[in-house]
């Protein structure tokens, strides 16, 4: 084959992995639109949130030590102690429960009814609280995710490739290991939930939900239980796309900023649909890296930010509702 | 009744906290909260820490005390902004802004308040043309003295040619991430270099195309201008893609302890320019010690001291220290103006006696600010991480850039500034 076609081959399948790492950070967004239509402008700091806390619990920080001080005097910043990569990951889930249960209960709850600008507005309410209260439980240092996810290149999928080429020179094609174990978490996640919709008891009452609220309440399903189930949900969600994007920026708080990076692949997936998220961050995965690697050279480079959204806007006009998106039909 | 008159007693103090005006008044623009914070924590405990060792061990600057009130910017330009007008009124002797967007937004408004500006190793590279920017100074190097001292410093490395050679920069597609291709530009036709540039949109999060293509065309090395997420992510990449680390150059805003940590062993041997050394063996830290962190006077907790945020927090704020000090004697009093301060700014003179006295030898250059260089030397240095130690380690002393390019660049902005805002040159005396 030659070198060009390689590396275009190359540039796609990069593409569909970095597409698998933006559908983890919107799927969280999909999750809550679907069962409570509202809009969370906090997934992306909730993805910060759970970075933070697992990175905290895992190297023993005691929380909140920069207020202890400054309250008390008592300078204690850990306990001493590290906990092994799955106790701080199950200990992170059970604080984005906490967390869900927090939201249900203080928010939530007081504005069933509202119109849905009004929730949007609460969870960038939310955003801004959650980002404060990072940075006071766990201070502002980057630190690195050391739960034995792989770094780097894989060597064996590079000397595989290496002789694939009809000239001499070529390098082997590049997949970082890091995007295939994203890939794998990402499958199994997809099908976990979509298991646990289809098949569990509590699955039905969340897509009774999503499909009509009134009529869900009217045969005694609790609303705000599913919100605490759909939040939670959500919230580990969030802990996996962190702690994935964590390991490749190190832990930070620019990592809320990796919302921006699902909102086309919305646009595109849809709002309501598990599987459009997927298939939308595939979609701008490769489109986005395609685009960069052909036409990007002649136009300066730099176009993935930007090109994503016009990818998704063009899907726009020919489906608004999202390529899985349920259509509005709105009868007078 | 009681309540009200505390409260207003409490309203009336908190409005009128600040220096007194005796005091010599240090602001500090930080930004301890934001997505930059990991950086801007540890300059600004640095910077409040070492005008606490004047005051605690000198009983201030003169005899008269340093105060620094912090205002919180958060990097935001419009924020910085509204610091420097809750600022200005309380006569700031001079305001370092921490920020390139902030910089250019004051420049305007602190020429025509007659308020000092310093902005160490960033802002705009051309106000070290002093006849041009009276009141603004950039010692002791600009960006584009980085982009020269890289160059110089590769030049060594490969055997004094760099003919035929492929360099990449990776850059911050913004206007402080371009700054040095026009440099780079010309340093590639002076030494025969093919020079690629590769940016990279804000926030830099995701670089698969950028190391996909440098692992493509594989240049003999990569230089980088980033900040932020952006810097962690592509030494993160570079090690990905097995790009040899001791290749790879950052500028010195991608040089600090949060910019290689996350990325673990890969990152050993990536190298970054300095203009302060790094690590706290220097001799000013015995003070620092006793007087200051152990004395339990310092800004933070003390995680931070020694860093390479924290070391440039104390080398910003011992030029503004020493400043003042050249200020005061040429003045022949001690509570100085801010026109005073400029006059003691532009004047500032540190060789290697004042730098052995200071406890700083190998840790600042040798500064000479003059009327017409409002940048001094433009030295840099390099640095390498060793991932193991967790810590950067000095490869070079300070290296001199290639003033023949850089200054008749320098000038060219100034004209063109000069042009553009009806700005007249005012007459510097020769030498």
């Amino acid at each position: 084959m030659p070198i060009w076609m390689l590396d275009t081959i190359e540039v796609i399948i990069n593409g569909l992995m970095v597409g698998v790492l933006y559908s983890l950070v919107a799927l969280g967004f999909v999750l809550i639109f679907k069962a409570s239509g509202i809009f969370n402008y906090a997934q992306g700091v909730m993805a910060l949130f759970a970075a933070l806390t697992l990175v905290g619990l895992q190297s023993g920080q005691v929380p909140f030590s920069h207020l202890i001080k400054a309250v008390t005097g008592i300078e204690i910043s850990h306990f001493g102690w590290e906990l092994p990569a799955i106790v701080a990951i199950l200990l992170t889930a059970g604080v984005m429960v906490i967390v869900a249960i927090l939201v249900e209960r203080l928010l939530l709850r007081h504005l069933v009814n509202q119109e849905p600008i009004i929730l949007f507005m609460a969870t960038i309410g939310l955003a801004y609280f959650l980002e404060g209260l990072g940075d006071l439980m766990w201070g502002a240092d980057v630190r690195a995710v050391e739960i034995g996810l792989p770094q780097g290149g894989s060597l064996w999928f590079e000397n595989l490739t290496k002789g694939w080429a009809a000239d001499s020179g070529y390098w082997g094609m590049y997949i970082d290991k890091l995007d295939i174990t994203a890939t794998v978490i990402a499958g199994i996640l997809v099908v976990s939930l979509t298991l646990f919709s289809q098949y569990t008891r509590i699955g039905r009452a969340l897509r009774a939900v999503a499909d009509d609220h009134q009529a869900a309440l009217s045969v005694g399903i609790s609303l705000r239980a599913i919100w605490v189930i759909v939040w939670s949900i959500a919230g580990i969600v969030a802990l996996v796309a962190g702690a994935m994007w964590g390991a490749k920026t190190g832990v930070q708080f620019s990592l809320s900023l990796i919302a921006l990076k699902a909102l086309p692949v919305l646009i595109l997936g849809g709002f309501t649909s598990i599987p459009g998220a997927i298939v939308g961050g595939l979609i701008i995965g490769v489109g986005e890296k395609l685009f960069e690697f052909t036409i990007g050279p002649m136009i300066g480079g730099a176009t993935e930010n930007w090109f994503a959204y016009v990818l998704a806007l063009v899907f726009l006009m020919f489906r608004p509702q999202g390529l899985f998106g349920e259509r509005i039909i709105e009868r007078v | 009744m009681r309540l009200t008159r505390t409260a207003a007693l409490a309203l009336a103090t908190a409005l009128t906290a600040g220096p007194a005006l005796a005091d010599l008044n240090f602001p500090s623009l930080s930004y301890r909260t934001g997505p930059y914070a990991s950086g801007g924590v540890p300059f600004a405990d640095g910077y409040a820490d070492y005008f606490t060792l004047l005051n605690e061990r000198d009983g201030g600057i003169g005899g008269e005390k340093a105060v620094v009130t912090e205002c919180e910017t958060a990097y935001d330009t419009t924020r910085g902004v509204e610091c420097y007008e809750q600022l200005r009124g309380g006569q700031p002797l001079v305001l370092q802004p921490m920020s390139t967007g902030i910089t250019y937004q004051l420049i305007p408004r602190m020429t025509e308040d007659k308020l000092p500006l310093l902005t160490v190793g960033y802002g705009r590279t051309s106000a070290a043309d002093g006849a041009t920017f009276p009141w603004v100074f950039n010692f002791p190097a600009t960006y584009w003295d980085g982009a020269s001292v890289a160059i110089k410093y590769l030049l060594d490395e490969s055997g004094g040619s760099l003919e035929g050679k492929k360099i990449a920069l990776v850059y911050h597609n913004s206007a402080y991430g371009k700054e040095p291709i026009r440099t780079l530009e010309k340093l590639s036709e002076k030494y025969g270099f093919t020079l690629t540039t590769i940016p990279v949109d804000s926030p830099g999060q995701e670089q698969k195309s950028q190391w996909l293509q440098i692992r493509r065309e594989r240049p003999d090395f990569v230089l980088m201008w980033g900040w932020g997420v952006m810097n962690s992510v592509a030494v993160s990449e570079a090690a990905s893609i097995g790009f040899p680390m001791d290749h790879f150059i950052g500028i010195w805003w991608s040089g600090a302890e949060p910019d290689v940590l996350p990325a673990g062993a890969g990152a050993d041997g990536y190298k970054a320019l300095a203009f302060t050394g790094v690590g706290d063996h220097y001799k000013f830290y015995d003070d620092l010690r006793q007087y200051v962190t152990d004395a339990g006077k310092g800004a933070g907790d003390g995680s931070s001291v020694g860093t390479v945020q924290y070391n440039r927090g104390i080398f910003a704020a011992m030029l503004a220290a020493e400043s003042a000090k050249k200020a005061q004697a040429l003045a022949g009093h001690a509570n100085i103006t801010p026109e005073e301060m400029r006059d003691g700014m532009e004047a500032l003179s540190l060789d290697a006696a004042a730098l052995e006295a200071l406890g700083m030898t190998g840790f600042s250059p040798e500064i000479a600010v003059t009327c017409q260089n409002h940048r001094s030397a433009g030295k840099g240095m390099m640095t390498q991480w060793n991932a193991a130690e967790k810590k950067w380690v000095v490869l070079t002393d300070f290296i001199e850039p290639d003033n023949d390019v850089i200054w008749p660049l320098v000038e060219e902005d100034a004209a063109a500034f000069r042009a553009e805002s009806g700005t007249v040159q005012r007459e510097c005396p020769a030498g």
